[in-house]
């Protein structure tokens, strides 16, 4: 059973999608580079990200994450550890395991080059 | 390529909007808010594919008979279009106009056929030469079967559709649009408080809501906040006016907000989630008014704990013609 299942499916992502978010938006290194963005289009691309790092079913290819990513200035290892912190501490917060956390950020490794644009 | 419109052909430049380039050839279609939501500027298509934006929102009888928003399709093949005529637009009459408080006019339209909205919802309204703007809803179904629709409408100075309004007669005609708008009670709020906010007349939307919901016996708080720039633009004054009869005592909470005496209405709503207490998951928003208080107001109650899902916003945009 994946850990999308365990925590309950599409309902429970929305949730912990909106978690997440919730806690990159109040992170001021994070918060300046989601000024200006749609909120709802923003959390359809976060719960499609972590669907895909849960092991969801997914159609995530993440083909756009270079390109969305490119125009923000000063992006660096700094922002992208912010963020896979935030993605432990809400995981954390609903009640996922440490080894499954790990797993989950070893995934969402994957797409450090695409969003630093190596 | 080729947009054929009521039969004449034009040329359509790539990625113009077929409201842009009829435009550009000096044919107006009547529109407002040119960013898909007003469906002001329905036209049907004959041959050709519009592309899926451009029927986004739009209800299925509509899309039945190939109605599009011409504001939103940027074609890749050529296509074919009527003018959406008549059939779409409402023949309606001016019943009244007066002043309901500084630089706000109480409008009153009779449709020549019932509309069926929600409250909460807005339409087009299109005087003969063709002005047309956005106006949300300020009284419930019923009362409009009665009395016809009625809007608040701020006076701009040299304003084409205020202006037009303050100078009107009664019996003057005008057209009216489909309802449309996503910001409306439904069953899935019944269970929770609901907290309304509006900037200028984005009030008169959410007073609506807030009605309806109170006369379908809503047993939880309700809270309105109403914000101006200055004092004088509060122009239903202090108190919460009308809410319905048999609605218990203390059933809603009024709260006002002037921008010039340094009260943020963001503030004040987040003051407002936080003394309704319990669970913000369980809180219902309605936001309305100027595009850059709702989208702020938006953000602080999301930050605050509120799901985006319960948070339903109307904008209100300028005037772009």
């Amino acid at each position: 059973m994946s850990l999308y299942d365990r925590l309950g499916g599409p309902l429970a992502i929305r949730s912990v999608t909106e978690s997440f978010y919730r806690r990159v938006l109040k992170d001021d290194l994070l918060a300046v580079y989601f000024d200006d963005v749609d909120m709802d289009r923003q959390v359809a691309k976060q719960a499609a990200f972590l669907t895909m790092v849960l092991g969801g079913p997914s159609e995530y290819t993440g083909r756009d994450l270079r390109s969305a990513h490119r125009s923000l200035d000063g992006l660096s290892d700094e922002h992208f550890d912010g963020v896979l912190a935030h993605l432990a501490e809400v995981l954390r917060e609903a009640g996922v395991g440490e080894s499954d956390i790990c797993a989950v950020g070893a995934v969402a490794e994957s797409v450090r080059a695409d969003v630093l644009n190596r | 390529m080729l947009l054929t419109f009521d039969g004449r052909a034009y040329d359509l430049r790539p990625g113009e909007s077929v409201l842009e380039g009829m435009a550009r050839h000096g044919v107006g279609i009547p529109s407002a808010c040119r960013a898909g939501s007003c469906q002001a500027c329905v036209v049907r298509s004959v041959t050709g594919d519009p592309g899926p934006d451009a029927r986004r929102g739009l209800k299925p009888t509509w899309l039945a008979s190939g109605y599009f928003l011409a504001c939103m399709a940027r074609p890749s093949a050529d296509l074919a279009v009527a003018g959406a005529g008549s059939d779409i637009r409402a023949p309606a009459r001016l019943v009244s106009v007066t002043d309901l408080g500084p630089g706000v006019l109480r409008v009153r339209v009779r449709t020549d056929r019932p509309l069926d909205f929600r409250p909460g919802q807005h339409v087009t309204l299109s005087t003969p030469a063709g002005v047309t703007r956005i106006y949300s809803i300020a009284n419930l179904p019923a009362e409009a079967a009665a009395g016809g629709l009625e809007f608040h409408v701020r006076r701009y100075p040299g304003g084409a559709m205020s202006g037009w309004l303050a100078g009107a007669r009664p019996g003057a005609r005008l057209a009216v649009g489909e309802p449309a708008g996503e910001c409306f009670y439904t069953t899935a709020s019944a269970g929770g408080p609901l907290l309304l906010a509006g900037t200028g007349t984005g009030i008169a939307p959410l007073i609506a809501i807030a009605r309806q919901a109170l006369a379908g016996r809503h047993a939880a708080p309700v809270v309105l906040v109403h914000g101006g720039a200055e004092a004088a633009s509060l122009y239903l004054g202090p108190r919460c006016p009308g809410p319905p009869a048999g609605a218990p005592d203390g059933a809603v909470t009024w709260r006002t907000c002037v921008r010039s005496a340094g009260e943020d209405i963001v503030t004040a709503v987040t003051e407002e989630l936080a003394r309704l207490g319990g669970d913000p998951g369980r809180v219902t928003a309605y936001l309305c008014g100027g595009a850059t208080s709702v989208g702020r107001m938006r953000r602080a109650l999301f930050l605050a704990g509120m799901s985006l899902a319960r948070i339903m916003a109307d904008q209100f945009l300028p005037a772009t013609t």
